[in-house]
């Protein structure tokens, strides 16, 4: 059976989108199971410092949340609305 | 309703307008609101200006969230989130929830957990722009963390 699988999209915002230098990035879901797992990958390299905070599809995850074919997975500091 | 804008808005226009629009003459006996209002001022430095980014998406699904689980628990007729985005300057209104219910409790304490929330956990973003007074190398500085309003 082939399957098609889809990129994640991965998105960035605020001090992480400075960081990274873009606010986001596809990525092939090959190797990849949680979104911690997806953190590592994209921030192999980088000193990042301070809290992340993840969302698969808009929604707040943790770590060990599974990401899947096609997701949009986006990475982001502690809030400061209002 | 939830509205996210780029442009300067007045909360006191906003709220006049809606209660005007909501049609509930007669049934709410309380509305309370906040305001929140960008300062000069910030850990001691003078602030000349502020970039406020947010995630489109999921800002307002957020947003959305809350408001629905204020609903369920308290009484209440009508909600209003006004939420501003992009460059802003000193005095600019920031954030404008206000609350109707027919009593007072509901109105009070809804409007104080919407806000709350709003701070903690709505995906927003303040870069602030420093004075170019001040003795510091950094010119423009990510806040890092809401102060806890409880």
């Amino acid at each position: 059976m082939y399957e098609e699988t889809m990129p994640i999209k991965v998105l960035y915002f605020a001090s992480l989108k400075e960081l990274f230098g873009r606010s986001e990035q596809q990525l092939s879901i090959d190797g990849l199971s949680t979104v911690e797992d997806v953190w590592r990958r994209v921030s192999e390299g980088y000193d990042v410092s301070q809290q992340v905070l993840y969302s698969i599809n808009q929604e707040y995850a943790q770590a060990d949340s599974l990401v899947k074919s096609g997701d949009e997975v986006a990475f982001f500091p502690p809030v400061t609305g209002g | 309703m939830i509205k996210i804008t780029n442009n300067a808005f007045d909360p006191w226009q906003e709220l006049s307008t809606f209660q005007l629009e909501m049609r509930r003459d007669g049934e709410y006996g309380a509305c309370a609101n906040f305001i929140g209002t960008m300062r000069d001022m910030n850990e001691g430095d003078a602030v000349n200006g502020m970039f406020l980014e947010h995630y489109p998406g999921m800002t307002e699904k957020h947003l959305e969230k809350i408001v629905q689980r204020a609903k369920g628990q308290w009484d209440l007729l009508e909600t209003l989130v006004v939420h501003r985005v992009g460059e802003l300057l000193p005095n600019d209104p920031i954030v404008l929830v206000a609350v109707w219910s027919a009593h007072r409790k509901d109105a009070f304490e809804a409007s104080r957990f919407i806000m709350e929330d709003l701070k903690s956990k709505a995906p927003f973003w303040k870069k602030e722009n420093l004075s170019s007074t001040n003795q510091r190398a950094e010119k423009n500085r990510w806040v890092k963390k809401n102060t806890s309003g409880y």
